[in-house]
């Protein structure tokens, strides 16, 4: 994964959410088209053509013309004067339901979700069970015994379907409850009463807005379901669930008749359906608006790919390839989004893996090890590519390599282990199962087969009870023993080479020494490579054997571990060792580079450490810098070598002074 | 897994009781006579007193109703007003009708349902746009509309399937399935939609976790990840979508089968609502609320059964 940095949270208050709606073509189109069936249903007196209730029994059943803009009915009526008046009735029962379920929904729910406790309680178990109770059956009693009252139906239907719309709203204030400002107006001393006007009652204006377009176009379904099934308003009186019920029953001779009445239908639902669509990703892009990357931003990031990929040829690490290594990455250029929006994370990346050897990368977050270790897998996230460069695995560029092809080479050549043991396991499967499954995937063998193989596996990496543990879920072992399953699950095709992402960062210090003693202990006996993504030095020391020190997307120093300790070189390299925790003097406070790692897209020319580097002088910032070769495979990508390494002695000695 | 199932079928209680509470005491509030009903307009005023008394309705109506739930746990439920046949006979025999829909309907939104919301959560694009503008059309428009714009194209229009009536199963299946098809689809467009959605959403979120990459950094194949880890992890919330897609077209009946003449549930509501006849009107409201309850039972047993946080905690 990338981290390219969490879009920042914007909300912004300057914009009406109407405006927002209006902008969007379809939220436009829904508004328009309410607001017109509204105003013309009620000046239906005005606008019709017919009275709604003349028959004219020697023009029935007409298609449309210049008298009947719609035509007529079996009776001779004009259907487009039907429709204006139908129109009030719907609409009117429509807003009463949705009036009672809001008036009922709205104050339920934000007390529900604000308070908590029992009153949360309290509603949720009502809610459950009103949500049992077949609404239609109740409005149809409804009906029967207000003597077909339309008005009742709606009002009981309002009721019923308000539970529904109580429960959305109070998972959105629950959410709103835990955001620090609310807290900051709990501790400032404004009441509850306050709170909920001001902040509360704002911030759930777009769910209810969404909500009340839903209910909406539920609410006229009844209605007219209601009316075509002949309650509420009896014949002669128009309603448009009606005028359905008469077109349906002549449709065998008359077709026409059911495009403009269920039409009509279809279109309002519709547009209520479409408004409430417009209004929730309105919303949602106001609660969540990232920064908007500027064109000026986008047209360097793709002068960066051009700059990137003109400067490929015979690359710039100095490097050669080399021919024995068991993984062997040459100026590997990696970048995410397409077009004029990619950005290049990683800018010609080099390093080896001797077979057997354990490499360490090293870095802070942002700097690339972990988007290197994805590429080698061929895993990268979604809109990832490798623009240029080699990954050679075994004497062989796997950097264009096919899915299918690259599906091969993973679990038998390489594998991997992941840093969030917790959830490298699927939760729904048993860890037996999961185990067996890799074990077939790599080897044609039957599943009892395949189990028993497991068993071996899980005993391999030391776990006690291997039987019993089989048989668990991921959410039942501990951290430590779910990373030991995931060694077992990668070592399940034996392969030569393990990229082990930060396995030991979310566990506790004792279990990681643990989780180290195995990875050796392994290594030693099945004689894998292994490249061990970390940002831990102390880990660095324990394990590897030499180290690849990354910052920004590049490769920043490359040597044993022995020489990274003794000699670190790039002033990156050298604070990030100082401000390692378990170095420093006790007493004194830790020491931290400042600044913060420049987001991809956004790096200096020149040397990327440069707006942080203590050392830095102008030239660094101009043009490329190269790695340079301070000793026999010791290199730095830092034109002040030796004032970096004149001011690491001098620290060197003040430390010991200290201590 | 157990207790929990123990502890929902408790539920069941307060919501059956609650329901035909409201139900009776709706039912109570009817204005009219039902002895007059019954005896019609010439009873004399003794024989209706008689027959008010028997029938218990000059009781309070707790009284009514703790009289009508005790013959109801021993499986009576009242008897018509109009016809005097009893309403558990009534209801047995609309009952397959909709039971028949209701099922087939189910079955549908969960097959098409998923197999939609997988494939547009895998190839997106082109199948999830038109996804996202027939859901709107499937939940938007109400389902008698959709009923009646079927049968003006494939029943009138395009003579394939008939417009109205029903062929009970045991007269072949055939004909019963062939008669089911057009009710069906419109019961099934708003839940399939909707369970494609939650499809879609569940198995994207599924396919960036981190065990699918921990499984092809592994050498699991696509087809495996896709067809056993995304769909079982997908599955558990869309589960509950299922659910009340299953209601939805359950409650649906009442339009769909009057559209389609069927004789079902849904028609003997409509048509005992026009006549005012409660004791079967509440009979359905209870037989409907009780397949709710069985609805939302199996979706909490599927629910334990795929998920195993809830089984093992």
């Amino acid at each position: 994964m990338a981290r390219q940095g969490s879009p920042r949270v914007v909300v912004s208050s300057r914009r009406s959410l109407l405006v927002d709606v209006l902008r969007k073509p379809l939220g436009a189109a829904s508004i328009v088209f309410l607001l017109l069936i509204i105003v013309v249903s009620m000046l239906a007196p005005v606008l019709a053509t017919h009275n709604p209730l003349y028959q004219d029994l020697g023009a029935v059943r007409l298609m449309p013309s210049a008298e009947h803009w719609l035509g007529t009915d079996a009776l001779g009526r004009d259907i487009y004067s039907r429709l204006l008046y139908g129109g009030q009735e719907s609409l009117l029962g429509v807003a009463q339901a949705l009036i009672v379920a809001l008036a009922l929904a709205v104050p339920i729910g934000i007390a529900a979700g604000y308070f908590g406790g029992w009153l949360d309680w309290l509603v949720m178990r009502t809610i459950d069970i009103s949500l049992a109770i077949p609404g239609i059956i109740v409005t149809l009693a409804v009906l029967a015994i207000f003597h077909n009252s339309m008005f009742a139906a709606m009002v009981v239907y309002g009721v019923l379907v308000s539970a529904g719309a109580a429960r959305v709203i109070r998972s959105v204030v629950l959410g709103v409850r835990e955001e620090l400002y609310i807290d900051a107006g709990r501790t400032t001393g404004l009441t509850s009463a306050q709170i909920l006007v001001r902040h509360v009652l704002p911030r759930t204006l777009g769910v209810v807005i969404v909500q009340a377009a839903m209910l909406s176009a539920i609410a006229l379904g009844v209605q007219t379901g209601l009316a075509f099934l002949g309650f509420g308003p009896q014949p002669p009186e128009p309603t448009w669930g009606g005028m359905v019920g008469e077109a349906s029953s002549m449709l065998q001779y008359f077709t026409w008749m059911i495009v403009p009445t269920s039409g009509i239908i279809v279109l309002t639902t519709l547009a209520f359906g479409l408004l409430g669509d417009a209004v929730r990703d309105a919303n949602a892009e106001r609660i969540q608006r990232p920064v908007r990357s500027t064109r000026k931003r986008s047209s360097t990031a793709s002068a960066q790919i051009a700059a990137a990929t003109a400067a490929q040829e015979g690359g710039d690490s100095g490097l050669p390839v080399d021919e024995e290594a068991l993984l062997s990455v040459r100026d590997l250029t990696v970048a995410f989004g397409a077009g004029d929006d990619a950005t290049v994370v990683l800018d010609r990346v080099s390093f080896d893996i001797q077979r057997g050897e354990t490499v360490g990368l090293v870095g802070e977050s942002g700097s690339g090890k972990t988007v290197t270790a994805m590429a080698v897998l061929g895993l990268l996230a979604e809109g990832g590519r490798v623009l240029s460069g080699q990954i050679r695995f075994d004497g062989v560029d796997i950097s264009g390599y096919s899915r299918r092809q690259y599906s091969a080479l993973r679990g038998t050549k390489m594998a991997m282990i992941s840093q969030e043991p917790m959830v490298a396991l699927d939760p729904a499967f048993r860890i037996g199962f999961q185990i067996a499954e890799v074990v077939r995937a790599q080897h044609r063998v039957s599943w009892s087969a395949a189990r028993r193989r497991a068993q071996e596996l899980l005993e391999a990496v030391r776990l006690p009870n291997p039987r019993e543990v089989a048989k668990m879920y991921p959410h039942q072992v501990s951290g430590g023993m779910a990373q030991r399953i995931a060694i077992a699950i990668a070592l399940a095709g034996r392969p030569q080479l393990l990229v082990a992402d930060e396995p030991t960062t979310a566990l506790d210090v004792t279990v990681q020494a643990e989780i180290l003693d195995l990875l050796r202990a392994l290594q030693e006996r099945l004689g894998m490579a292994v490249l061990f993504v970390t940002h831990d030095w102390g880990v660095v020391a324990d394990i590897c054997d030499r180290a690849v020190v990354m910052y920004a997307g590049q490769v920043v120093e490359r040597s044993t571990v022995e020489r990274a300790f003794e000699d670190a070189l790039h002033p990156y390299s050298q604070a990030l060792q100082r401000s390692n925790p378990h170095d420093a003097p006790k007493g004194a406070p830790l020491p931290t580079i400042g600044g913060a790692v420049p987001p991809a897209g956004r790096w200096p020319t020149g040397c990327h450490f440069a707006p942080r580097c203590p050392l830095a002088t102008e030239a660094c910032s101009e043009g490329r810098i190269p790695m340079i070769a301070a000793q026999d495979d010791h290199w730095a990508r830092c034109i002040r070598i030796d004032e970096a390494r004149a001011a690491r002695e001098q620290t060197d000695e003040s430390l010991e002074v200290t201590k | 897994m157990i207790s929990m199932l123990l502890r929902r079928l408790v539920l069941v209680i307060p919501m059956v009781i609650v329901v035909s509470v409201i139900m009776f005491l709706l039912a109570s509030l009817v204005p009219g006579d039902q002895a007059r009903a019954i005896l019609g307009e010439s009873a004399t005023p003794e024989s209706l007193e008689a027959l008010r008394d028997q029938l218990g309705l000059n009781l309070p109506w707790y009284h009514q109703y703790l009289n009508w739930a005790l013959s109801a746990l021993r499986g009576d439920l009242g008897s018509s007003i109009y016809s005097g046949e009893s309403v558990v006979s009534i209801l047995a025999g609309r009952f397959p009708v909709t039971a028949s829909l209701a099922l087939l309907s189910t079955l549908v939104i969960a097959v098409i349902g998923i197999c939609l919301g997988l494939l547009s959560a895998l190839r997106g694009g082109v199948v999830g746009r038109i996804l996202d503008s027939v859901s709107l059309f499937g939940l938007a428009v109400p389902s008698f509309a959709i009923a009646i714009l079927l049968v003006s194209l494939f029943a009138v229009t395009v003579r394939i399937f008939p417009a109205t009536g029903y062929s009970p199963i045991d007269q072949g299946l055939g004909p019963w399935l062939w008669a089911l098809v057009l009710p069906v689809v419109a019961l099934s467009l708003g839940g399939t939609t909707l369970v494609a959605k939650q499809m879609r959403d569940s198995a994207k979120e599924a396919l960036g976790k981190d065990y699918v990459r921990f499984l092809r950094a592994n050498g699991v194949g696509e087809f495996s990840i896709v067809l056993r880890h995304v769909l079982k992890n997908a599955s558990i919330p869309t589960v509950t979508i299922l659910g009340i897609g299953a209601i939805s077209a359950l409650t649906g009946t009442v339009f769909i089968e009057n559209v389609f003449v069927l004789p079902g549930l849904g028609t003997l509501a409509t048509q005992v609502t026009l006549n005012h006849d409660l004791p079967v009107l509440l009979g359905v409201g209870v037989l409907f609320t009780l397949v709710a309850v069985v609805i939302s039972l199996v979706v909490d047993v599927l629910y334990g059964v795929l998920n195993p946080k809830v089984r093992t905690s």
